[in-house]
């Protein structure tokens, strides 16, 4: 049994603030839904499924879904950080194919900035119950520290450099200047990037992504609904979905849950990544689109510097036009969690609604790629391909 | 030379991990053990992430081993070193670098264990690691 075909994307929607001090978390998240219900053609009483994650106010879902006033059947709150987006379209899908659901509301929302979160450098504690904790709490791994390893190992075993790294901040920032709504929209050279201040070795100010308030949502409809809406179709093909820690003691920072997220949704989606025209690459550092484009098979592993080099990733140049939003890097991470606006980026280029500056031509093919948690520990790796209609 | 030194938060010991604690105020490092099929582990835990056995113990590991990756968080007052160090015993464990010039640390750098006592006087020190 397959998803393939099962579900459609039928809207979506990205929160234009980027500094929420006026909303509370509840109403952006209610902002997005109704935007991408309005996206969609359909109103709030469709929706019979709610897929949220841990950024929601309240008890799992509950708050959302009463705050709304949602008639639900079916409720799904996967915590996978900033991958659980990625996720949520494919359990809606697996959710639609069973007749569980049949319009599926996915909600993101986070006010980090309004709230003055040290998002980057402040050391994370999930709690003492949490077995990890007091083995590496004391060690202060933060977010940035933690991908830092990550970047610092790849470029031990393969000669990364910090050079081949700033090319995707590059290229993101190439696709930022047409986007009004993006944080950074100054296009930057390579040698900015490299000159920018050391956060974390090897990782500069801009190899992080921005921080930033905000939310969007996806609605994912039955093939029967998705038809008899006026929007372009978007299918979903493939899905993939993995975890990958530190097993037991085996680090190896090198690669990536992509490896086994990617191959399952190209399985599913009986397509390969050559065939693909356009990618949503999650871009909280240059370092996790580096690792993630190995691991998704786009070039071999360790050859990943070589290939997001001389502006291999800008649309209309490049052979792999990538987050032609600005990304996380450039235009929004909201809630610190950027998987859920992969999709959005995704779904406007398949229905040709990019920007025309990077609109991709014959845009028919596209993946989405979402991390959560973090490389350098534990995370979850979620791949969504979909296909224009 | 970075002089100062970060003040380490204290571990908290739950069921599970008490035996490792009581070990660190003694000034051993012990590792997972696993009797079911023999492989090592790190956090120690009660069960086998390899073979998902239960029958577990903890063993003395020897404290030495060398930098599988390294960052110097710069952004912070003072900056430090953390690192995933692989053990000879086997496992790699995350841990800071410390009593070190943070400009001339090495993957592959080789490391001893030295235990850092942490903000609570009574609590447990915690394994970190100077170049050997």
């Amino acid at each position: 049994m397959s998803i393939n075909g099962k579900a459609y994307i039928a809207g979506v929607y990205e929160h234009p603030t980027r500094k929420a001090v006026d909303k509370s978390l509840a109403q952006l998240h209610a902002e997005s839904a109704l935007g991408a219900l309005a996206d969609a053609g359909l109103s709030k009483n469709d929706v019979d499924g709610y897929f949220c994650a841990g950024d929601v106010p309240g008890l799992g879902a509950l708050s959302m879904i009463d705050y709304m006033g949602l008639n639900l059947r079916h409720i799904d709150t996967t915590e996978s950080g900033g991958s659980s987006y990625l996720m949520h379209v494919g359990h809606a899908a697996e959710a639609i194919a069973l007749g569980k659901c049949s319009v599926a509301l996915i909600t993101l929302a986070g006010r980090p900035r309004a709230e003055g979160m040290a998002t980057g450098t402040a050391p994370r504690n999930y709690g003492s119950s949490s077995p990890d904790v007091a083995f590496e709490f004391p060690f202060g791994p933060t977010v940035v520290n933690m991908y830092a390893m990550c970047a610092m190992r790849h470029m031990h075993e393969y000669g990364t450099t910090s050079e081949q790294l700033a090319w995707i901040k590059v290229a993101a920032s190439h696709h930022a200047q047409h986007n009004e709504h993006a944080m950074l929209r100054n296009v930057v050279t390579v040698e900015e990037v490299v000159s920018s201040p050391m956060i974390s070795d090897p990782l500069h100010r801009l190899d992080c992504c921005v921080i930033s308030d905000g939310g969007g949502a996806i609605i994912v409809t039955s093939p029967e609904i998705a038809k008899s809406l006026k929007r372009p179709l978007v299918k979903v093909l493939g899905v993939g979905e993995a975890p990958k820690g530190q097993m037991g003691g085996k680090v190896d920072l090198t690669y990536s849950g992509a490896r086994f997220s990617g191959a399952t949704a190209f399985e599913e989606g009986k397509v390969k990544p050559s065939d693909m025209k356009y990618a949503s690459i999650y871009d909280s550092f240059t370092i996790t689109v580096l690792i993630q484009l190995e691991d998704l098979g786009f070039c071999e592993k360790g050859k990943g510097g070589a290939f997001v080099s001389d502006g291999n990733l800008i649309a209309g140049t490049g052979k792999l036009p990538f987050n032609t939003d600005g990304g996380g890097l450039c235009n929004n991470h909201p809630a610190n969690r950027g998987g859920l606006t992969k999709v959005v980026e995704a779904v406007r280029q398949l229905r040709g609604e990019a920007h025309p500056a990077v609109q991709v031509a014959n845009c028919d093919l596209a993946l989405a790629h979402g991390t959560g948690g973090s490389l350098g520990t534990r995370h979850g790796a979620s791949t969504v391909i979909m296909e224009r209609e | 030379m970075s002089v100062k030194q970060r003040i380490f938060p204290t571990p908290e010991s739950d069921p599970d991990t008490e035996a490792f604690w009581a070990a660190a105020k003694t000034g051993k490092l012990m590792i997972g053990s696993c009797k079911s099929c023999g492989e090592k582990h790190y956090y120690p835990r009660g069960m086998c992430p390899h073979c998902g056995s239960s029958d577990v113990g903890l063993v003395q590991s020897s404290g030495k081993g060398q930098i599988y990756s390294y960052s110097v968080l710069r952004r912070v007052d003072p900056p430090y070193a953390i690192a995933y160090v692989t053990l000879d015993d086997g496992p790699t464990m995350m841990t800071n670098i410390i009593e070190a010039d943070l400009d001339a640390l090495s993957i592959g750098q080789k490391v001893e264990l030295k235990f850092s006592p942490t903000a609570d006087e009574d609590g447990a020190p915690v394994p970190t690691f100077k170049p050997a």
